[in-house]
């Protein structure tokens, strides 16, 4: 084994990349569950990010096109658990299970002839100054233009949830929407609306590994990516911040472990990569501590 | 436009009939889906529901839609006692790996001797290590309140790594030449879960499925313990007052979900599969879940509904073959399922009624 083969600079860096999917994911995720809605179909609506904006990005040949049609494809999705489960009140685990299991399927077949082709790059941004800090400046401010995407949405969910009115009655609606209805609030509307951005920002987040992560298309890809993504919301008792964290945190076991495999640590190979997985459980047991939104997965139906 | 109006009690007709508007409706969308992709949709549909029972080969595909229909069927009878209490058990996929190579490992261990204990040792590590599997999710429930539905699902990718380090390290068959996976276990007499009726693909998995729907059953409607499961997922206020423990219904419900699962995984590991190898387990535990709720929760609807779930499998296989229909156009299809089944339930508890004006 060879420790000194990895380089604390590049796993740094490489860890801001490995989290932005996940990242982007449980921030779209947060905002749905804020507003009382648990969507389990963070997987599907992921893979089936992934596979159109790779789609979309190969024939135009450009991966902001790419991006775009990954976060409609993902709100188109996600609108399908909307109908279901706001109008036609149908459960909403039940329901985003089967948004994982569609999605999973539909993904598979509109990604059939695209397997083992290459995606357009993604070039790096060089922000002028920042990026020639050494050491802080290769780790994190020379990366693609989304990894600053997903951060600036943190900042803009952290604000639109704390200091904007439209956030405020999004929070109401999620705490008591009987109340939020009885003040006048639509809170269909406002619900359906909160799960389109969940499934964009699922969308991205999918993109986002087959675009630039791997970047190549693979059937079920995600492996499990979209589930992390809803463990680290509620690891971050549904602080927008603290998903940075989660997210970070994440990543960097990721990273750690397929750094750990390449040095050719003595452990078995599977026993490295279940450890993100392994590590999310111990996560959610020991560090979550928050309190769910009121209405968390309650349905809705204003009978008079 | 018009509203949903609640319905005094669940309308007993459609309770029955949305899950037969949901196949009909499935099929009408998934046959544009296959005209979309350029196959004709009469064909297609016939080939899946129809050709696996009746047509004249169907005497080999018979056999396999008990064989297909058995894991389905014992895993989401299991789930099913879970999501009517509102306990979420959607590992089922992990336990059944988990039980499959506990099964597996339990059979090897005593190779080449023959004894008739041996089977029966092998049922049993199967259904042990599928319980014990689901007991993780269950206690981290039960002790820090950990959400069982994402602990249950990260064992799953937990499971998988599992089954390629035995496929590829312990397990592997020592005369295999190098390759990954086990030996075969439908050669080693006295661990081979054979065809116990020529030519049915009736093998002892399906009978441990015919049991445990019988026995759900009586649990469900003759037993206290589904009367407090079915109280504690309609009002967990009302069990609570009546004493029931949520702790110990989360440990139940887990349990015996994660025991059939891993039943299951030993049954197949021990027949139709025969060996454990990397790629052992192709999505039960998932599709499962879409038995569970096509089937109402109720046993003999999951009966049926793992039958129908099998035909989509097996007819789905013919249609690759002789349509080229893509694989993922039958899972797409079999989500699709669901979906119907979800949207059409709202008729259950809801009466569709036109908006009247209101008059303030």
């Amino acid at each position: 084994m060879d420790l000194s083969a990895i380089n604390p600079v590049l796993l740094l860096a490489s860890l801001m990349v490995a989290a932005t999917p996940i990242l982007l994911a449980a921030i779209g995720e947060l905002v749905v569950e804020r507003s009382g809605v648990l969507n389990l179909g963070v997987e599907g609506m992921m893979i089936t990010g992934a596979v159109c904006g790779f789609v979309v990005a190969v024939n135009s040949g450009s991966p902001t096109l790419g991006f775009l049609a990954a976060a409609a494809g993902g709100a188109a999705l996600s609108l399908t658990f909307g109908i279901l489960t706001q109008y036609l009140l149908s459960n909403q685990v039940a329901t985003g299970l089967g948004l994982t299991l569609f999605g999973l399927g539909l993904s598979a077949l509109i990604g059939q002839g695209y397997i083992g082709i290459k995606a357009p790059e993604v070039p790096d941004l060089h922000i002028p100054l920042l990026a020639d800090i050494p050491v802080i400046g290769p780790i994190v401010f020379q990366h693609d233009p989304i990894v600053y995407v997903g951060l600036l949405l943190i900042a803009a969910v952290w604000a639109f949830l704390k200091y904007t009115r439209a956030g405020l009655i999004l929070r109401a609606v999620g705490e008591n929407h009987e109340a939020a209805h009885a003040l006048g609030y639509k809170v269909i509307r406002i619900r359906l609306l909160a799960i389109m951005f969940g499934g964009a920002c699922a969308g991205l987040g999918g993109a986002y590994l087959s675009l630039v992560r791997v970047p190549q298309w693979t059937e079920g890809m995600t492996a499990g990516a979209g589930w992390i993504a809803l463990a680290i919301v509620v690891f971050a008792s549904w602080k927008p911040w603290r998903i940075v964290i989660g997210a970070y945190l994440f990543g960097g076991v990721t990273v750690l472990q397929l750094n750990l495999q390449a040095a050719g640590l003595p452990v078995p190979v599977e026993y490295l990569s279940m450890s993100p997985y392994v590590a999310t459980i111990l996560v959610l047991v020991l560090l979550s501590s928050g309190r769910a939104p009121g209405s968390l997965g309650r349905i809705f139906h204003a009978s008079n | 436009m018009i509203r949903l109006e609640k319905r005094p009690q669940p309308s007993q007709v459609w309770i029955v009939a949305t899950p037969l508007l949901a196949v009909i409706a499935t099929m009408i969308a998934g046959g544009l889906l296959f005209a979309a992709l350029g196959k004709d949709p009469v064909a297609a549909i016939r080939t899946i529901f129809w050709d696996p029972l009746f047509s004249e080969n169907a005497w080999f595909y018979r056999p396999q839609l008990l064989i297909k229909a058995a894991p389905l069927i014992l895993i989401a009878i299991g789930l099913s006692l879970g999501f009517r209490a509102g306990i979420w058990n959607i590992g089922a996929e992990g336990q059944y790996i988990i039980g499959a190579i506990c099964g597996a490992g339990t059979g090897l261990a005593f190779y080449p001797m023959e004894s008739v204990l041996i089977f029966p040792l092998m049922i049993l590590a199967g259904l042990l290590g599928g319980l014990l599997w689901a007991m993780i999710p269950a206690l981290l429930r039960v002790r820090f309140g950990t959400n069982e539905i994402l602990v249950s699902l990260m064992l799953v990718y937990v499971a998988e790594q599992i089954l390629a380090s035995m496929a590829l390290g312990l397990l592997r068959n020592p005369e295999g030449m190098g390759f990954p996976g086990s030996r075969n276990l439908s050669q080693y007499p006295s661990a081979a879960n054979l065809e116990l009726i020529k030519g049915t693909g009736m093998h002892w998995g399906v009978v441990a499925a015919f049991i445990a729907v019988i026995f759900a059953y009586v649990v469900m409607s003759r037993h206290i313990l589904g009367f407090n499961i079915r109280l504690a997922g309609q009002s967990p206020r009302a069990a609570a007052f009546s004493g029931v423990s949520p702790g110990r219904l989360v440990i139940i419900c887990l349990g015996v979900s994660g025991a059939l699962a891993g039943l299951a995984g030993m049954f197949e590991v021990a027949g139709p599969s025969g060996r454990i190898s990397i790629d052992f387990n192709v999505g039960y535990g998932f599709t499962a879940i879409i038995v569970a709720f096509l089937g109402r929760l109720h046993p003999v609807g999951i009966l049926l509904a793992g039958l129908l779930m099998a035909l989509t499998y097996v007819g789905g296989g013919m249609a690759q073959g002789s349509l080229g229909l893509p694989v993922a156009a039958i899972q797409l299809f079999q989500g699709m399922l669901l979906f119907f089944l979800l949207a059409v339930d709202v008729l259950i508890n809801y009466r569709i009624r036109p908006a009247r004006r209101r008059v303030a």
